[in-house]
C-alpha cells in the first residue's frame, strides 16, 4: 500500500468523522427546535425525572454547554441518555437489544441477498438474450419498482394468512423467514441488474478473448476472469444496501412484529419518545456512515484501476 | 472549374458558369427535411414500444387523477353514512365492491340508479374508488414537485459550481460531499417528526396541503438537490472547455449569459432525464413516510396512507392493500421505463 491510498484512506476517515459529529449536531439542534425541546413528551414526566433529566443535562444551562454535555457523553461513555417513554431504561440498552434481533435479521438478508443476485445477474448474462435472461430481467424490475412495506404485506397475505406456512409473528419460530426475505428482494434485485451489466461489460473485454483464445476451459473463464472483475461494482453497492436494509427494517420488523430496532424507532417515533429518536438516529447513522467508509476504501483497494484524486 | 482537356490552361469553362438546370437543381436538393436533435430524439422514443406504452400510461393515470375527482359523484373525504343531525348509520361502512348502503338500497328498490362503489367504501364509508384515484394525484403531486425542487436547487448550484470554478467549486463541492455522505432517510425522517410539530400553517394558503407534505418538500430541497448539482457540475465543467463559451466569452458576453444561453441548453437532456427518474424515487419515500405516519394528513389519502391504513384490516380487505400498491408499482414502473427510455432517446453520448 503507498502513500496515495494511506492518505485517501486518511481523508475518507476524516470526513467520516465529521459527517457523524455534523448527524449529532444537527439532531441535536433539530430536536431541540420542538415546542418544549426532546426532553418533554406530550405528557408531563414525574417531578423527580424531570429534576433528574434537568440536572443531568443542565436544561437550565445554555444550549450550547448542553449541546457539549450531549457530545461528550456519547463520544466518552457511548451514553445517549435516559427513554422517556419506557421508564428507568437507557437509550443505548435499547438500541443493542433490539439490534441483537435486527444485526441478525439484516445480515442472513444481506448475504443472501448478494449470493442469489450474483449468481442470478452471472446466469442472465451468460445466457443473455435468452427466455432465461429475459424472464430474470422482468423479475427484478419489478422488485426494484415495488416498496418494501408492500411487498411485505403481500407476502404476509398469500404465505401466512392464506397458505399457512410461515407464522405471522416475527417473534416466534421460524417467524424471520418472511421478513428475510421482504427485506433481502429489494438488494436481491438490484445486484442482480448490477452484476449483469458489469459481467456483460467485462465479457466483451480483450482479456477474456485472449485468454478463449490460448484455450482456457469455460468454467475458469466465468470464475477465474469475468465473475471476479465483474464483481467490483457490485461491492460499491454494500454501503447503499446497508442503508436500505437500516431503513427497510424500520417497515419489515413493524409488518411482521419482529421485536428490533426498525420497530423500536417506529414506536418512538409514534410515542414521541425525542431521547429515543436521537439516540436511535446518530446510532444508525453512524453505522451506516462508517459502512459507507469501509465500502470505499474496500473499492479502492480491491480494484488498482482506480484513481486517486 | 478548369478545363478538362487543358489541365494547365488557366482559361476558365464557361460551361461552368451556366444557371443550372433543374435536373441538377434536384440532384443538389435535400433528399429528407433536416432533423434536429430533439426531433432525432423523439423519434428515437417513439420507435421505443415499452417507453411509448409507458409515457401513455402515465398520462392516462394523471389526466383521470386530475379529472375523475371533479365528475365522480362521492368526494374522498365524505363518510356516506353520515348526514348533519342524524346519527351515523353504519351500513356504509366497510362495504364490499359494488354493494350499496342501507339508503341507497332502498333508492334502488324505488327503481332509482345509485353510482356504484366500484372499490366499496373504507372503514368510515368512504368511497374507496374516488379515494385511490385522490390519493395518486396526491402522489403524482408530490413527487412532482419535489422534483421540479430539486431540479431548480440542483441547477443553479451546480452550474454556479461548474463556471464559476476555483474557491467557490471548492467549498459547494465539500458541502455536497458532507450532504452526500449523510444518511438521507433518516434525516429525512428526523426532519419530518420535529417540522411536523414546529411548522404552523393553519390559516394560511399551505393549511390545505398539511404541515407533513410540506416538510417533506423542505426535506427534498434540503437534501437531494446534490445529485443533481454533482451531475450538472460536472457537465459545465466539460462544456466550459468548448471553442464556443471561448468564442462567447471573446465577444463580451458575461457569466450569467454564458450559463444561460451556452451551457444549460446543452446539458439540458441529461437533467431532464434525471429529473424524471427522480419523481419515482420522491414517490417512494411519501409513500414510506406514510407508512410511518409522517405523510399527508388525514382525511387527505396518498397511496401509501392508503396502502398502510390497508394493514389493519388485511385479512378481510386485502383488496384494499392490493389496489394502491399495484397503482404505485405501475406509476413507479412506468416512469422509470419512460426515463429509461428517454435516456437511450435523449443522451448524445449513447448514440455515438
Amino acid at each position: 500500500m503507498n502513500t496515495k491510498t494511506l492518505f485517501y484512506i486518511f481523508k475518507r476517515v476524516l470526513l467520516a468523522i465529521v459527517t457523524i459529529w455534523i448527524v449529532i449536531t444537527i439532531t441535536f439542534f433539530v430536536m431541540h427546535a420542538v415546542p418544549g425541546g426532546p426532553f418533554l413528551g406530550e405528557k408531563a414526566i414525574s417531578a423527580e425525572a424531570q429534576a433528574a433529566l434537568e440536572a443531568k443535562y443542565g436544561l437550565d444551562k445554555p444550549l450550547w454547554e448542553q449541546y457539549i454535555t450531549y457530545l461528550t457523553d456519547i463520544v466518552t461513555k457511548f451514553n445517549f441518555g435516559p427513554s422517556l417513554k419506557q421508564r428507568g431504561r437507557q437509550v443505548i440498552d435499547i438500541i443493542m437489544d433490539g439490534m441483537k434481533t435486527s444485526a441478525k435479521l439484516g445480515l442472513i438478508a444481506a448475504v443472501s441477498a448478494a449470493v442469489v443476485g450474483i449468481v442470478l445477474g452471472a446466469v442472465a448474462a451468460l445466457r443473455r438474450n435468452t427466455v432465461l435472461d429475459k424472464i430474470i430481467m422482468v423479475i427484478t424490475t419489478a422488485f426494484v419498482s415495488m416498496p418494501s412495506f408492500i411487498m411485505g404485506s403481500l407476502l404476509l397475505i398469500i404465505f401466512s394468512v392464506k397458505l399457512g406456512w410461515v407464522p405471522a409473528n416475527g417473534a416466534s419460530e421460524g417467524g424471520l423467514i418472511l421478513p428475510i426475505i421482504t427485506l433481502g428482494l429489494y438488494p436481491m434485485a438490484y445486484i442482480t441488474r448490477l452484476t449483469r451489466s458489469s459481467m456483460l461489460d467485462v465479457l466483451g473485454q480483450d482479456y477474456i478473448r485472449t485468454a478463449r483464445a490460448k484455450g482456457v476451459s469455460g468454467g475458469k473463464i466465468i470464475f477465474g476472469h469475468a465473475l471476479k472483475n465483474s464483481l467490483i461494482p457490485v461491492i460499491t453497492y454494500f454501503g447503499p444496501m446497508l442503508a436500505f436494509i437500516v431503513t427497510g427494517s424500520m417497515v419489515v420488523e413493524q409488518i411482521f412484529a419482529v421485536p428490533g430496532i426498525g420497530r423500536q424507532f417506529v414506536s418512538s417515533i409514534t410515542n414521541r419518545d425525542y431521547m429515543m429518536i436521537m439516540g436511535t438516529t446518530i446510532f444508525l447513522a453512524s453505522l451506516i456512515v462508517i459502512m459507507n467508509l469501509i465500502t470505499d476504501i474496500l473499492y479502492k483497494v480491491v480494484d488498482p484501476r482506480i484513481e486517486f484524486d | 472549374m478548369l478545363h478538362a482537356n487543358k489541365p494547365f490552361s488557366l482559361q476558365l469553362n464557361p460551361e461552368a458558369f451556366l444557371p443550372a438546370t433543374d435536373a441538377e437543381k434536384e440532384y443538389i436538393s435535400r433528399m429528407r427535411p433536416s432533423s434536429t436533435f430533439f426531433k432525432d430524439g423523439v423519434r428515437r422514443l417513439i420507435k421505443n414500444r415499452v417507453a411509448l406504452v409507458s409515457f401513455i400510461l402515465i398520462v392516462l393515470i394523471t389526466v383521470a387523477s386530475i379529472v375523475l375527482p371533479y365528475v365522480w359523484p362521492y368526494k374522498y373525504d365524505q363518510m356516506l353514512g353520515m348526514t348533519p343531525g342524524k346519527p351515523a348509520n353504519s351500513s356504509y361502512n366497510n362495504l364490499s365492491p359494488f354493494t350499496y348502503g342501507a339508503k341507497e338500497q332502498e333508492r334502488i328498490e324505488a327503481g332509482e340508479k345509485v353510482f356504484p362503489h366500484i372499490f366499496g367504501t373504507d372503514a368510515h364509508g368512504r368511497d374507496y374508488f374516488i379515494r385511490v384515484v385522490y390519493g395518486t394525484r396526491i402522489s403524482l403531486a408530490v413527487g412532482f414537485f419535489a422534483s421540479i425542487i430539486v431540479l431548480i436547487i440542483g441547477l443553479t448550484i451546480g452550474s454556479i459550481a461548474g463556471y464559476a470554478g476555483g474557491k467557490v467549486d471548492l467549498i459547494i463541492m465539500r458541502i455536497v460531499d458532507i450532504i452526500y455522505s449523510l444518511p438521507d432517510m433518516l434525516v429525512i425522517i428526523l426532519l419530518s417528526v420535529v417540522l411536523g410539530q414546529v411548522l404552523h400553517v393553519e390559516g394560511t394558503i399551505l393549511e390545505k396541503i398539511g404541515a407533513n407534505i410540506i416538510s417533506m418538500f423542505i426535506v427534498f430541497g434540503l437534501l437531494y438537490w446534490v445529485s443533481m448539482a454533482r451531475l450538472i457540475r460536472g457537465q459545465i465543467l466539460s462544456l466550459r472547455e468548448q471553442e464556443y463559451v471561448l468564442a462567447a466569452q471573446a465577444t463580451g458576453a458575461k457569466g450569467r449569459w454564458v450559463i444561460m444561453k451556452h451551457l444549460l441548453p446543452n446539458c439540458i437532456s441529461v437533467v431532464i432525464i434525471s429529473t424524471a427518474l427522480q419523481i419515482p424515487n420522491a414517490i417512494f419515500t411519501e409513500s414510506f413516510l406514510s407508512f410511518l405516519g409522517l405523510g399527508v394528513n388525514a382525511p387527505m389519502p396518498s397511496l401509501g396512507s392508503l396502502a398502510s391504513d390497508a394493514l389493519n384490516g388485511i385479512t378481510s380487505y386485502t383488496y384494499r392493500l392490493v389496489i394502491p400498491a399495484i397503482v404505485i408499482c405501475l406509476i413507479v414502473l412506468s416512469l422509470n421505463l419512460f426515463g429509461d427510455g428517454l435516456r437511450d432517446a435523449f443522451d448524445p453520448k449513447l448514440n455515438a
